[in-house]
């Protein structure tokens, strides 16, 4: 078995490795086939720069640094044709003209590991490169700050590498001595001087105000060290982690099929939308094609979440305005939503109901009547939430030209989704590159200009119209069939026909005990989440567990933005802007 | 029984009236917190406490008690003594207040001629409580949020003063039972509409009360100058508000809208309704809007409300002058 059986790569993707193979040679360039959907390129480290540099500046440029993160390759078993590599570090680059991606890889040896960095091309690389640091000890010279991200200062060793142990139970007990926690406490104190801030000017102190990991509007364990002068904001310094719980990780040593329930848990208020990209991803990898009825499902209840999160959005950014009412207004709504979906998943938060193959059960019966109920429910409750509040001079004073960025600056940051779309780049994934059936429904994708924190409220209950949209089409059109597709790697495969055939029967006992085995190859699924762009970039070693899962989520170079956009605004309006992003720490540190 | 003079009796009388006076404004404060609770859970679509007692209605016994049993717990950073001092000025200045105002013709617990003056002198020291309490607790939260308070309170206390000199010229004194009777033909409402206007903000803001809370603004200081306060000291910040809103709303319907006095019911009941129905707008007020930003809080205080209180001053002086019989 080899990495080359990938379908072949798309017109517009060879066309940028034509390009490549012009300006740099093609002895230069290895090209892996990979299910990703997009051009996989090898480079050598030290064109790594110049290949960027000219991806940055070509004709239809790619002008946002999706992804960057690593691969330890060191017990990877199927890469014949590939360089010899180690470590492997890729640059995922996308092109809104383009409307393609390009990955770009770099092997390194084990024994120098590291990397030139390309913070000055793309500045969200900063975070990134911060976090290959943290999880596989790779260096990148010339970078500004290279600190672990999202492991504590003093941890030793680095998790993502192959060797460094998957459980607890791998470890000795876990103790903290009072000394420990002293050492602890005092590797979080906050140094401006190591972050080149200046504690006073000749006619001004300034303050360092610490807001977070605890603070009622941090929304969740997020930390942002602020340098003050008075109120106004000169400078910050966000501090993630808190809520690292080692998702990457945990995918290396769960089954595909057991994986899933992970996924729910990354941005918790995204319910099985999380699941989607997950679950497309493995779907490429086993080859299998969903029914349509499976599709339309996925679909409406992909939806149903999108309209929760965004409805638990509308609530919270206008409570961190100071309106105290809306947020239970909204919560009256999705109380509405999990009713329904708690009929149909049987669970409310984290139903992980999406299967590889498929949704764990079919529709109930009666869950027509349930949903029209909740389409019929919320248009009015839209309505009034604009005319209440995002038509109050108050919360228009307070959220107009506060925190706005242009377009060029959000490919700079990675922005993607609502937050990319209110600066007025139109790009939604559902229409640009249709997963999941989307491209058989009608609907709209808002767009705002201004790129302020007005636009990203505004934009959102738009959306939310536009979601109830595509779920009317659910239940107007749902299509007959079966709800998981009738391939051997559905997992489980159903029960009624387990309980029938003796082949089934076997099928699902090795997929239940051991877990499904996928062929060796990449695959790759971007999907319009409700905070943004959302991916699962697994690589298969044909095993019953993923090689290596990373999650690409949208909540991280959101957060990375914050200092670029706050230096100068109120203290105030940094709130406003924390509650305008929308985002999990769930999903930032995964 | 000799010593039972009638000034004695007098005396007694007084006093008694005093005690419930002020037990009923600590009381009412108290209470406050409750309806609050309940009257904005059922404007939010949902139920507020309603465990305790029927309808919730010992819920403010519940929290009393678990008040008074928290540890009351002084930062090992604080400076003590004013730490200490703050919750007792912000709760004593605010009830000292309601000895001006007049409930009934007969009852009150003090009928001053500088009426009028020594709340805005009470309401003056009770920036010092917010002062203290954020300076004392060396919290750089608390510490904004004084700065806040100080700021906004003192703005807005240099027009609270102006707001009401209108109906001050026109009742010819700072005492309260004479403006009441002022009032006999109409109330000052009419006449002082922007005196009333100016004085409703200016109150919400010397209260701190939503959408003036910038000194506590719980998304963004959370909880400003009182987050290192908890039990009984932090109470008394918490009561010291509900008196606060009280206060301010029994100040405005004794100036503006004629005190006791009305057809039918008796006086005792007018004061409470006319009361009540400020206290319901507070906290309706609260539910209904967001919060501005607090430079747009001071701007607004200083280009708006104070001009306009300036000339509200000056229409009332002229028209005064002008229907005036000419004496002398």
């Amino acid at each position: 078995m080899t990495v080359d059986n990938a379908q072949p790569a798309a017109a517009a993707s060879s066309e940028v490795i034509n390009e490549l193979i012009r300006e740099f040679g093609a002895e230069a360039l290895t090209v892996q086939e990979t299910l990703t959907a997009m051009p996989v390129v090898w480079v050598g480290r030290d064109q790594l720069e110049h290949v960027l540099h000219f991806l940055k500046h070509c004709p239809k440029p790619y002008v946002m640094l999706y992804d960057l993160h690593g691969v330890d390759e060191r017990l990877r078993t199927y890469r014949r044709g590939l360089p010899e590599a180690d470590f492997t570090v890729f640059y995922q680059l996308m092109s809104i003209e383009r409307n393609s991606d390009i990955m770009i890889k770099v092997a390194l040896s084990e024994k120098d590991l590291v990397l030139p960095s390309v913070v000055t091309h793309y500045p969200n690389a900063n975070w990134y490169e911060r976090e290959v640091f943290d999880m596989f000890g790779i260096d990148f010279t010339n970078h500004p700050h290279l600190t672990r991200v999202l492991m504590p200062p003093t941890w030793n060793g680095h998790p993502l590498r192959k060797d460094y142990p998957a459980r607890a139970t791998e470890f000795d007990p876990y103790t903290l001595t009072m000394e420990g926690q002293d050492r602890e406490q005092e590797a979080l104190k906050f140094d401006p001087e190591a972050w080149g801030m200046k504690r006073h000017t000749d006619d001004a102190d300034f303050m360092f105000l610490n807001l977070g990991p605890n603070h009622p509007s941090a929304h969740g364990a997020f930390r942002i060290v602020l340098q003050l002068d008075g109120e106004e904001i000169l400078d910050c310094v966000p501090d993630i982690g808190y809520h690292h719980r080692g998702a990457e990780k945990m995918a290396e040593r769960q089954s595909w099929h057991s994986y899933i329930p992970y996924t729910d848990r990354i941005d918790y208020t995204g319910g099985v939308m999380n699941n989607l990209p997950y679950v497309l991803a493995a779907e490429k990898l086993a080859g299998i094609t969903v029914t349509d009825r499976a599709e339309f499902i996925r679909v409406m209840m992909a939806e149903m979440f999108r309209i929760n999160s965004h409805l638990l959005f509308l609530g919270t950014y206008l409570q961190d305005l100071g309106a105290m009412s809306p947020v239970f207004f909204s919560f009256t709504d999705r109380q509405k939503a999990y009713e329904v979906i708690e009929a149909i998943t049987g669970f409310r938060m984290h139903p992980a109901w999406f299967r590889i193959g498929g949704v764990a059960h079919d529709l109930p019966r009666g869950w027509e009547k349930l949903v029209r109920g909740f389409l019929d429910w919320m248009p009015a409750r839209l309505d009034e939430y604009e005319r209440a509040m995002m038509d109050n001079a108050i919360v228009r004073e307070r959220t107009r030209g506060v925190a706005a960025f242009t377009q060029s600056e959000a490919f700079e940051w990675g922005v993607t989704g609502p937050n990319l779309r209110a600066t007025g780049v139109d790009f939604d994934l559902r229409k640009k590159r249709p997963y999941s059936g989307y491209d058989k429904f009608e609907f709209d994708v808002p767009l705002a200009s201004g790129g302020d924190v007005f636009d990203r409220g505004m934009l959102r209950i738009e959306e939310m119209r536009q979601s109830l949209r595509i779920i009317r089409q659910c239940v107007d059109h749902m299509p007959a069939g079966d709800y998981k597709a009738d391939h051997p790697l559905t997992t489980p495969p159903p029960r009624e026909k387990m309980l029938q055939h003796i082949e089934t029967l076997i099928t699902h006992f090795l997929q239940v005990s051991w877990g499904p085995v996928l062929k060796a190859n990449e695959s790759m699924q971007m999907i319009e989440a409700t905070k943004g762009i959302n991916s699962y970039y697994l690589t298969s070693d044909g095993s019953t567990m993923s090689y290596r899962t990373r999650i690409r989520t949208p909540s991280y170079p959101h957060l990375q933005q914050i200092p670029a956009v706050m230096r100068g605004g109120f203290v105030p309006d940094l709130i406003a802007h924390l509650g305008s992003i929308d985002f999990v720490m769930a999903d930032v540190d995964r | 029984m000799s010593w039972l003079t009638p000034t004695v009796v007098e005396t007694l009388i007084a006093v008694a009236q005093a005690i419930v006076i002020l037990l009923g404004a600590v009381i009412a404060g108290a209470l406050l917190s409750f309806v609050e609770r309940r009257v904005l859970a059922i404007w939010q679509d949902r139920y507020g406490p309603n465990r305790v007692g029927p309808f919730g209605s010992l819920q403010l016994v519940a929290d009393m008690l678990k008040m008074f049993f928290k540890e009351d717990w002084i930062p090992v950073f604080a400076d003590k003594k004013i730490f200490t001092l703050a919750p007792a000025i912000a709760m004593a200045s605010l009830l000292l207040s309601f000895m001006i105002i007049p409930i009934t013709p007969n009852w009150g617990v003090a009928d001053m001629n500088v009426g009028l003056l020594f709340f805005f002198a009470m309401a003056g020291i009770n920036v010092y409580a917010v002062l203290f309490a954020g300076y004392a607790s060396a919290n750089k939260y608390a510490l904004l949020g004084a700065l806040r308070a100080s700021a906004q309170t003192l703005s807005y206390e240099v027009f609270m003063g102006l707001s009401l000199m209108g109906v001050v010229a026109m009742a010819g004194t700072f005492n309260m039972r004479d403006i009441v009777t002022a009032q006999a033909d109409m109330w000052n409402i009419i006449p002082q509409f922007f005196g009333f206007c100016t004085f409703l903000v200016a109150g919400i803001a010397v209260t701190h009360r939503a959408p003036f809370d910038q000194p506590e603004a719980e998304q963004e200081l959370s909880d400003g100058y009182h987050i290192e306060y908890s039990g009984m000291k932090w109470g008394m910040f918490f009561v010291g508000e509900y008196v606060g809103v009280v206060l301010i709303s029994a100040l405005i319907a004794t100036l503006f809208f004629g005190g006791w006095t009305g057809p039918l019911l008796p006086p005792i009941v007018w004061f409470l309704l006319k009361t009540g129905f400020f206290v319901a707008f507070f906290v309706l007020l609260r539910a209904a809007l967001p919060r501005p930003r607090y430079d747009r809080v001071m701007g607004f205080g200083w280009k708006f409300c104070l001009p306009l209180t300036l000339i509200n001053l000056l229409v009332t002086g002229a028209v005064i002058l002008i229907t005036s019989p000419a004496t002398s």
